[in-house]
């Protein structure tokens, strides 16, 4: 028993190790395997080892930043193409209101007794997914740059601006700060990011009914534009792949950004010494003298789709579960995440996702409805950055299309 | 042509067509006349690694009876189309009551998504349109005058452009252009401005844009042209040289009423292409200064939250612009067709 329990690890440090040369044994005999995803290490570490699984008689994973856009159209069809999304807080809102992924409980209480209980994402008491890491944005920083001017690490967003006024008037760099303020979903999550450490709520209690006009909006707007006046001009057209690209070649100091994507910032790979061995990563900042900082809490984890065959919903599962198994970690997949998978030790670079988690940021809402302001957020907050309305026009635009959209929907009358 | 042969000649065409053109815009059209269902919400208690929250879900057991009941959705007429994310019938009014001149209106109107949408798309067609046959022509005419040995080259390096996939051609551009580009660096010496940035600047972005739909549709109207050339008559461009005609004049005179035919036609093509104007928008990262009906279609199915009944309103929309930008030229067409029969 105890050899065939060490053979066994054995043979899974092996299929980690060897990638994708050796199948792994994960109990499957048949069925399929089509993981769609978002794009970054630890998903592409996962959907790897997944595929690894032996027995699959199809293994395969389409994983790109356009994921939301493909997922649902993908697991509408009976059967669906792809048996797996792997979604975060947000993104399974828009799959769990079409109804296209399943409940988890049959297949937990079968083949995944083992997972702990803090993985599984329950929606009204129904498993609906399985997490494997957690996710925050937080400072990301240059301690090179911020030893020049004689400042500590900023905890709030007003030190990150006088930070960035004094690296300016040093004349050490122009545009100091970054930030993914591409038009669109990652500037609105910036703005979500902002309310929330303003103290502000998103509707009317109990109810669909938007509501961010009020001071908090405006502070919050406010406080956009004035970081965004200390960023690359170009700011309305980088994501978060430009903004590390930014970040790579030295043109930034300070910046809010994933945690799920600052391994890359530190690696050796596609920058000089001088940028990425100063780069170090701090907890999520704080705004107007709030508590909670200014900064969302997110999970990644797996969904299995609704109309997808028995036995291929149980190959996914069995394959999922390997693709986040401790077999899965070893020394090069360690820090690309915060893995809540057991085996897991910490690294530096995963320090601000946790500081997040310990300074209890909030998580980001889970609300059938909160997609719409989402879009609603991302088109409308350019105008205001870009000087060409108020901030009340703007926020009055916000509340405008969204409650449109929602009429539109049936979320409210 | 018999009847009959005619009609066997375009049963396959025709079918082809019904199934795939004019059922999916049936089906649109419905579409549009339709919003999701009122949505049952339910008081839930979601878990995950963060604790338990409070919050909302939509109640599914209801919503499949409700979808059952009425598999659409629920009849809106055009309340969609007059919404305020589309036409916006029942802001216009205290707009333009509001509005000190038309140009305070205008700006207050392009406010508006659907407005502000229109607003690039007609800009866009009508600059682009008579560009790309400006420069077609210009092309074609030189390509046409140079030695014959250079001439299959030079055909291959004009069409270039238009083999290119839009969304890697516009990608190209958007690299070139960054501040750190090329053509930005260039820009920025040649302004003698260290801060001009093009993907900054609403009319930077705009004249970019236009810049590139010009560069990619120009071999199309430049390719159709140089064929059409092919065809002048050199016994007329004789006489007209013998007669003492200059090069402008033989083709203000010859060359340029020969080819009128194919204008129609590069308008019409280019009128609709220009009309669905939405690559570029996505690969210039341009939607905080430019978007377009078709882009606007894009971003309501691309949200976190589907919006089909949006999504359908506008494609609705655009195809009746199409319709109205169009009309001219059919008229016309249809005409000169009758003049000839």
């Amino acid at each position: 028993m105890n050899l065939r329990h060490i053979l066994m690890t054995g043979s899974f440090l092996v299929a980690a190790s060897a990638t994708a040369s050796l199948a792994a044994d994960c109990g499957i005999t048949e069925g399929r395997l089509s993981i769609i995803g978002n794009e970054f290490p630890a998903i592409q570490t996962v959907a790897r080892n997944a595929q690894d699984c032996a027995g699959l008689s199809e293994a395969k994973a389409n994983l790109t930043a356009d994921h939301q856009k493909i997922n649902l159209a993908g697991m509408q069809g009976n059967p669906a193409e792809y048996t797996t999304a792997i979604v975060a807080n947000s993104s399974i809102v828009a799959l769990v209101n079409e109804d296209v992924i399943r409940p988890l409980d049959d297949l937990v209480a079968a083949f995944g007794q083992d997972i702990p209980k803090n993985q599984l994402i329950t929606i009204n008491g129904q498993v609906m997914a399985v997490a494997f890491m957690a996710n925050a944005q937080h400072l990301v920083y240059r301690k090179d740059i911020l030893e020049q001017i004689g400042m500590e690490p900023p905890k709030t967003y007003e030190d990150m601006l006088a930070a960035a006024e004094k690296i300016r008037a040093e004349g050490i760099l122009e545009y100091p700060l970054g930030g993914a303020y591409m038009a669109g979903w990652n500037l609105a999550q910036e703005f979500v990011n902002m309310y929330i450490g303003h103290g502000g709520e998103f509707y009317e209690p109990g109810t669909a009914q938007v509501s961010i006009k009020n001071p908090a909006g405006v502070a919050t707007l406010e406080m956009l534009k004035s970081l965004s006046a200390y960023m690359n001009p170009d700011y309305l057209t980088h994501d978060s792949n430009a903004t590390s690209a930014e970040w790579e070649a030295g043109n930034v100091a300070l910046m809010n950004m994933w945690g799920s994507r600052t391994g890359v910032l530190m690696d050796a790979e596609g920058s000089t010494p001088e940028v990425y061995e100063n780069t170090t990563v701090g907890g999520p900042m704080t705004v107007a003298g709030g508590n909670s900082p200014a900064s969302t809490l997110w999970w990644d984890g797996w969904t299995i789709a609704k109309n997808v065959s028995d036995a291929d919903a149980e190959a996914t599962f069995k394959a999922m579960k390997h693709g986040i198994s401790p077999a899965i970690l070893n020394d090069e997949t360690m820090g690309q995440a915060v893995w809540m998978i057991e085996g897991y030790q910490p690294a530096p670079v995963n320090e601000g996702v946790f500081s997040a988690i310990s300074m209890q940021t909030t998580p980001y809402p889970m609300l059938p409805h909160h997609g719409l302001l989402h879009t609603a957020l991302g088109d409308n907050i350019a105008d205001f950055l870009q000087g060409k309305e108020s901030a009340e026009q703007a926020l009055s635009d916000i509340e405008d299309a969204y409650m449109t959209a929602a009429r539109e929907k049936g979320f409210v009358n | 042509m018999k009847h009959s042969a005619f009609f066997w000649f375009v049963l396959p065409s025709a079918v082809a067509m019904l199934l795939f053109i004019f059922f999916p815009i049936v089906s649109v059209v419905v579409q549009s006349l339709h919003a999701a269902h009122e949505q049952v919400i339910i008081e839930v208690e979601n878990c995950g690694p963060f604790g338990c929250t409070k919050a909302t879900a939509i109640d599914q057991e209801a919503t499949a009876a409700l979808r059952e009941e009425q598999p659409l959705g629920r009849f809106a007429g055009l309340e969609i189309y007059k919404d305020r994310n589309h036409l916006a019938t029942a802001q216009i009014g205290p707009l333009w009551e509001q509005s000190t001149s038309i140009g305070d209106f205008i700006g207050k109107l392009m406010n508006l998504p659907f407005y502000k949408a229109l607003g690039f798309t007609l800009t866009f067609t009508f600059v682009v349109t008579p560009l790309t046959i400006i420069f077609g022509f210009i092309i074609a005419v030189a390509v046409n005058s140079a030695a014959r040995v250079i001439r299959g080259p030079l055909i291959f390096f004009s069409l270039l452009p238009m083999m290119v996939t839009p969304l890697i051609g516009s990608l190209i551009l958007f690299w070139m252009v960054d501040a750190r580009g090329i053509l930005g660096t260039a820009l920025r010496w040649l302004a003698d401005d260290p801060s001009l940035s093009v993907k900054a600047d609403t009319g930077l972005m705009w004249a970019m844009l236009m810049v590139y739909g010009v560069w990619h549709s120009a071999p199309f109207a430049f390719i159709v042209y140089y064929a059409g050339l092919q065809t002048v008559n050199t016994d007329t461009l004789e006489a007209a040289r013998i007669d003492g005609a200059s090069r402008w004049q033989q083709i203000r005179h010859v060359v340029i009423p020969h080819l009128l035919p194919l204008t129609t036609f590069i308008a019409l093509m280019q009128l609709m292409d220009n009309f669905r104007v939405f690559e570029p928008i996505v690969s210039f990262n341009a939607s905080a200064h430019a978007t377009s009906l078709s882009w606007t279609i894009y971003n309501d199915l691309g949200g976190e939250t589907q919006q089909l009944s949006s999504a359908a309103a506008t494609s609705v929309l655009t195809i009746i612009g199409v319709a109205i930008l169009l009309s001219p030229v059919l008229i016309r067409t249809y005409r000169d067709y009758g003049k000839a029969a």
